[in-house]
């Protein structure tokens, strides 16, 4: 009885601890958004709860002066499109390469390989310049090229799913005359859902907490994203704790609610795209 | 791979007989058209690999092409004028102080992540047996990994303030505390580590999890009847079943602590002492227009991540069979 007793309340102690270290920095955050101007100038403190509970003034601000509408307007934009391209283009590269045998096939694979082991922040410096000379520099179209041209894991992801498909559905449906694009189209493509929705889901939550690629590729305040107008509080809101507070609660809470809504096809998502 | 090949006499026989079909139609028709789905048959791979090729090709090798000739020049990113330094850029980047002292920054970055797998790797072990809100507690130690970096940047900002989070609860448990944690080199730089553990602790112990569950359930009954206890059960049949795992997290917590980013820029930008080296990068090349140098110390920082990887390989051979 005893040690093990002692072991299990020690187990569950440190999980408590761990629950309790995660969420205290978020809940204050959130009872610090509630306060109002007053309260936090006064130095309420950091635990103390707010005195209207319903105050929701500050995510008025921050939804309306921080510009919060137009940053979820064009992050929703460059996810659309970014996550619809990787897959499209992720699902045809697997296809691709799982399916025919083509001069420097192997060339090409290695070449995708090399590149997943490219880190893409050490690259930007040169990347800027093409980016630059391409005359997509402050435009929606530099992140959404960026993101469908580095994807490897979705690559990898896709083609273990294509492997998997039985070669004798292609052959079937040749028989009966239908040439790649229609066997890509019509077999390989509607079979692929489960690995369609891994990479929407990872990829999704990537994009839409992304910093770097828009911090430096549209610097025009009218094209901020949720990351980068967040970033912006930094400077008009300084002093603002409850303001700033607001638009992090504003930008996490979409994510809660996904996370909530999806958590099984997130995790197996998440160790499957990491692992490949 | 033999299986693609098998596509080709399916087709072949399919044109044989259309042929054969239509025998009155004289001999004149047939002969151009094989040679034109030959042609098509060459092309169709490639037609599907036009456009993920071409975003590989000018967003990924053009890029590292282009970093490595800038290395070599004292180019400032927008005159048109460039000039051929040698290797001059590189022996700054090694003998300037300054610009070398961000690796040390690095330390604390990967002192956290020894820190985080292990942490991440006791969460995994004890969340895969029975316990109470296993479910809870899982969500709650991956849900910080979802999380926008700047909106954790500005909850920590607030959690390490003078007289903020921190300060309150080391109050409530009676150590009297009221400090600035982000005013001194040293405990800004392990307040910021401590963020990074906070964040990403979530995706390692996630990734553990899946690996220590796809261990077949016989190999824990098996080494139960032979006596083993909690800790042998995690020593020899946990251990050992995640390795690939384990060693995956080991490349990605080293480049990952070469290349922190966001945290630090997001809460200092990189003031007292809390540099890292991409921030140096970033502001080198577009705050003071030296992209020569900028692009040198990217090379620098490139090849220790291959660097890292190539050893990682060597150390632990891959068994899986990646891509081919």
């Amino acid at each position: 009885m005893t040690r093990r007793a002692v072991a299990r309340t020690l187990v569950y102690l440190s999980l408590i601890g761990a629950a309790l270290v995660v969420l205290l920095p978020l809940g204050v955050v959130f009872l610090t958004s509630l306060k109002t101007e007053n309260e936090t100038a006064a130095g309420s403190g950091a635990l103390t709860l707010p005195d209207d509970p319903l105050n929701f003034d500050n995510y008025v601000t921050a939804f309306r002066d921080g510009g919060m509408l137009t940053a979820f307007g064009n992050t929703a934009f460059i996810l659309v499109v970014s996550v619809g391209g990787t897959v499209l283009i992720g699902s045809m590269t697997a296809y691709a390469i799982d399916r025919f045998t083509f001069r420097f096939r192997k060339l090409v694979i290695a070449l995708f390989l090399v590149a997943a082991l490219v880190p893409g922040v050490t690259t930007q410096v040169a990347t800027f310049q093409i980016v630059h000379s391409l005359g997509m520099f402050d435009t929606r179209w530099a992140p959404i090229a960026l993101y469908m041209g580095t994807d490897i894991v979705s690559i990898y992801i896709f083609l273990q799913f294509v492997r998997s498909i039985p070669i004798s559905l292609d052959e079937a449906a040749r028989l009966d005359g239908a040439n790649a694009f229609t066997i890509y189209r019509k077999i390989i493509f509607p079979l692929l859902k489960p690995a369609i929705a891994t990479v929407v889901i990872v990829k999704g939550i990537a994009v839409y907490n992304d910093f770097y690629i828009p911090f430096l590729y549209m610097p025009s305040q009218d094209l901020g994203v949720i990351s980068t107008s967040l970033f912006r509080f930094k400077g008009p809101y300084a002093a603002h704790w409850e303001t700033i507070s607001a638009g992090a609660v504003l930008v996490i809470l979409p994510t809660l609610i996904v996370f909530l809504a999806l958590q099984k096809y997130i995790y197996n998502g998440f160790t499957r795209g990491a692992t490949r | 791979m033999t299986h693609a090949g098998t596509h080709t006499p399916a087709r072949d026989t399919g044109k044989a007989a259309a042929g054969a079909a239509a025998p009155a139609s004289g001999r004149a028709a047939p002969p151009p058209a094989p040679r034109r789905t030959r042609t098509w048959r060459l092309l169709t791979p490639w037609l599907f690999l036009l456009a993920p090729l071409t975003l590989l090709i000018t967003f990924t090798y053009a890029p590292i092409a282009n970093m490595v000739a800038y290395s070599f020049t004292d180019w400032d990113g927008v005159s048109p004028e460039l000039h051929y330094t040698g290797a001059e850029n590189y022996a700054e980047i090694f003998t300037r102080e300054d610009l070398f002292q961000v690796f040390w920054v690095s330390g604390y970055y990967l002192a956290a992540s020894v820190i985080q797998t292990v942490a991440a790797l006791y969460f995994a072990t004890v969340l895969s047996f029975s316990i109470r809100f296993r479910n809870f507690f899982k969500g709650v130690l991956f849900f910080p990994s979802l999380v926008n970096g700047v909106a954790i940047g500005f909850v920590f900002l607030y959690f390490f303030q003078d007289g903020g989070t921190l300060d309150t609860v080391l109050n409530l448990f009676g150590h009297q505390s009221d400090r600035a944690w982000l005013g001194t080199p040293a405990s800004a730089n392990v307040s910021l580590a401590g963020v990074s553990v906070w964040r990403y602790l979530g995706m390692n112990f996630v990734l553990f999890l899946g690996a220590i569950q796809s261990i077949p359930g016989e190999l824990y009954e098996a080494a139960e009847l032979d006596g083993a206890g909690r800790w042998h059960q995690f020593r020899y049949v946990i251990l050992p079943g995640i390795k690939p795992v384990l060693t995956l997290t080991v490349i990605l917590s080293v480049s990952g602590s070469l290349s922190a980013f966001e945290i630090p820029y997001i809460m200092t930008g990189g003031a007292t002492g809390t540099e890292t080296f991409v921030i140096q990068t970033v502001k080198l090349a577009f705050q003071f227009n030296k992209t020569g140098l900028a692009s040198a110390a990217a090379v620098v920082l490139l090849l220790i991540i291959l660097l890292v990887t190539w050893v990682q390989r060597r150390l632990v051979p891959d068994d899986r069979a990646d891509l081919v």
